[in-house]
């Protein structure tokens, strides 16, 4: 069985399809990645998937659980971080612990040790008595995280877990997520647009964009799947008009594309790519106005499957969540 | 219905609410405010109105008549009286607000009494304040009956008395009022706490937290409307005890009525509760509830007979009156606490009240939005 199950799952809000017809399954202990930038409906197919919304068309199954018919048994089995901080800020750390183990009816007898437990592998032990409104942005997801996993559940939904931290904070909450799968084998799905961070933490990325799942494998396989695997990104005055044409035929060279006032080169071999290039430039008296090479990123990934880079596409997306309005 | 997870909701409302006093305050400051202003202002007796006395007669009648106002004017000090020649200077004192009220004795008064031939007297009033034109009115008929009653008491009393008795000692206008305030912290409770405060937590993402949960939606709307209840019947009671001292209700701390005040103080905690809840279970945006603070306390607050008898409300007011939970809660807290009544002053209200509840709290469960 399939800690997650999702068949053509579908959410149409009015004439907008934000999810169109996504289909994938979830491993047991794995760690999942859904990739797009905002407004490709990540954050709307995990609400489905938590109960928060309901669904219009297809079927999903967490935990073995159907979302729609055993919302309950759901409910129980998953821990869920949203992407607004949900934690009550005129609360402690001990206290927003306390209502939500109530909630999830863990026996008083256990309460105590149970929030002493998790507070301190989250590293908020020493500020349990402080007033939720003090902590930072990072503190306040790690004892968000803490307070996920008051119920021991299965499964954990972690929507942008890391947007809005500073670089230390979203290096901790990393740990952090390595640290639950490896320890209590937890399921984790996590949405991001942080390419780096789907690289560096999942098993499989499932990319998604304008509702549809365009892509899924692990990171190198998707890396690889894309022609090239170096990117080689130049600049150039006085180009002619057949200069893409000319590139293409440069050594190593997989494939050519012009994107604003760049060039974007896939290439089998960056460096030797690059000098091959600077030649070609200097043979047309063609001016190199800036060039750069590095491996294959996620962004490019995106860029293949979509034609977005997922820079640009994080601009383009609407978002319906008003809720931004308030934060 | 699980009860643990219904409570874990009220035990941390009620963290937040002692950790934040200030809500505590702002419900009763207003209340009390309004108490003492409203209290004192309103109810006192009219007194030092100037009213202008205008003779043309000058005789002995006349005389007569101008000793009664003395009386008055040295004895209960309703009115202090000023002479004038004539009558348009007073009567432009009249239009310009410097005098009250004009009374004007003609020239053939004295003639007119000694041939029996119903002399007259003029009141001229400026009706545009009605409680000091009724006063002058009710004062100056009294001097006129007076004036009327014959000498010599005859030995066969053959006219009609009444006798007035009251039930009650004197219930100062504040004490009157003070029914109403209590009403009004209670309200105040609910709109922050039940409006405001539910609202804003929508807004900024909190609800989401508890969403997930298993918490179902039936003990949701009661744990929060349970904590607003307590909440509000805090706010009641300290408003009960400070209102009650400041508009001087005896035996304030008489077990049995205090046991019956925060039943009723309870009830009506929870019925306010539910019925901001009901009206906000739908509204997302934060600005809803504040704009319609205002509306709401004016709607419920002034039909229900808090500062004046609902009796004399036309027939489209009385009906607010009696579909207002206000209305209700107002005629028990006077009941218990001007008339001294027991669990037969109160009942009524307190059934009327928990239907009113009962039927916000099932409507709320229905609308209320478990999925967002």
């Amino acid at each position: 069985m399939h800690a997650i199950e999702v068949v053509n799952l579908t959410k149409q809000f009015g004439d907008l399809i934000a999810v169109n017809a996504v289909s994938f399954t979830v491993e047991d202990g794995e760690i999942f990645g859904l990739l797009g930038p905002n407004g490709a409906g990540k954050t709307t197919l995990i609400r489905m998937l938590t109960t928060l919304t309901p669904i219009t068309s297809g079927v999903a199954r967490v935990g073995g659980f159907d979302i729609v018919r055993e919302q309950d048994a759901v409910r129980h089995t998953l821990g869920v971080i949203p992407q607004a901080f949900t934690s009550d800020p005129e609360l402690t750390a001990e206290e927003n612990m306390l209502i939500h183990a109530k909630l999830y009816g863990i026996a008083s007898a256990q309460r105590a040790e149970l929030i002493h437990r998790l507070l301190e592998s989250v590293d908020l032990l020493k500020f349990k008595s402080k007033l939720v409104r003090t902590f930072s942005g990072g503190m306040r997801r790690r004892l968000e995280i803490a307070r996920g996993l008051v119920h021991s559940p299965k499964i954990m939904f972690l929507d942008e877990p890391t947007t809005g931290l500073d670089p230390v904070s979203r290096t901790n909450v990393w740990e952090m997520i390595r640290r639950l799968r490896d320890e209590s084998h937890l399921t984790i799905l996590l949405t991001t647009h942080y390419m780096d961070e789907a690289d560096k933490l999942c098993d499989r990325i499932a990319i998604v964009d304008h509702g549809k799942l365009v892509a899924l494998d692990t990171p190198t396989r998707l890396k690889d799947s894309i022609p090239g695997t170096d990117a080689v990104e130049a600049e150039f005055v006085n180009a002619p008009a057949d200069w893409i044409g000319q590139l293409q035929k440069l050594s190593h060279a997989a494939s050519v594309t012009s994107r604003d006032s760049a060039v974007h080169i896939a290439s089998n071999d960056g460096p030797a790519t690059v000098a091959a290039l600077m030649d070609l430039a200097r043979a047309k008296n063609v001016t190199v106005k800036r060039v750069s090479v590095q491996g294959t990123t996620l962004d490019d990934v995106f860029l293949h499957y979509t034609g977005n880079a997922l820079r640009d596409a994080a601009n383009d997306g609407a978002s319906y969540d008003i809720r931004h309005l308030y934060r | 219905m699980n009860f643990y997870r219904m409570w874990a909701l009220v035990e941390r409302d009620l963290r937040k609410f002692f950790r934040s006093p200030a809500l505590m305050m702002s419900s009763m400051i207003f209340p009390l405010m309004q108490l003492i202003v409203l209290g004192y202002a309103f109810g006192g007796k009219i007194t030092n109105v100037t009213v202008a006395v205008v003779d043309h007669d000058h005789t002995a009648e006349s005389w007569r008549v101008r000793e009664s106002f003395a009386g008055v004017a040295t004895g209960p000090k309703m009115f202090h009286v000023v002479d004038y020649n004539s009558l348009p200077p007073a009567l432009n004192d009249l239009h310009a607000g410097i005098v009250g009220g004009i009374v004007e004795i003609p020239r053939n008064f004295s003639r007119r009494t000694y041939a029996n031939d119903r002399p007259r007297l003029a009141l001229i009033v400026d009706n545009t304040d009605q409680f000091v034109s009724s006063s002058l009115e009710t004062e100056m008929q009294g001097i006129v009956d007076q004036l009327n009653s014959p000498s010599v008491t005859p030995r066969l009393a053959s006219n009609v008395a009444l006798n007035v008795v009251e039930v009650y000692p004197y219930i100062a206008y504040v004490k009157y009022l003070l029914p109403g305030s209590i009403a009004m912290s209670i309200f105040i409770v609910a709109m922050i706490g039940g409006g405001i405060t539910f609202i804003d937590d929508k807004a900024r993402g909190l609800h989401e937290g508890y969403l997930v949960t298993p918490i179902h939606k039936s003990e949701l709307v009661m744990g929060l409307n349970l904590a607003g209840t307590v909440k509000g019947l805090m706010a009641g009671l300290v408003l009960t005890f400070i209102g009650g001292l400041i508009a001087g209700i005896p035996r304030l701390w008489d077990p049995v009525r205090l046991f019956y005040l925060i039943i009723v103080v309870a009830i009506a905690s929870l019925t306010m509760i539910s019925f901001m809840f009901f009206v906000m279970v739908r509204v997302d945006d934060p600005l809803v509830p504040r704009a319609i603070f205002g509306v709401l306390n004016t709607l419920l607050f002034f039909p229900s007979g808090a500062i004046y008898p609902t009796q004399g409300f036309p027939f489209w007011l009385k009906w607010i009156s009696v579909i207002d939970p206000f209305t209700y809660t107002v005629h028990a807290l006077r009941n218990l606490l001007l008339r001294g009544s027991g669990i037969e002053g109160i009942y009524r209200d307190v059934l009327i009240l928990m239907g009113i509840s009962a039927l916000m709290i099932t409507g709320s469960i229905a609308l209320f939005k478990r999925q967002i």
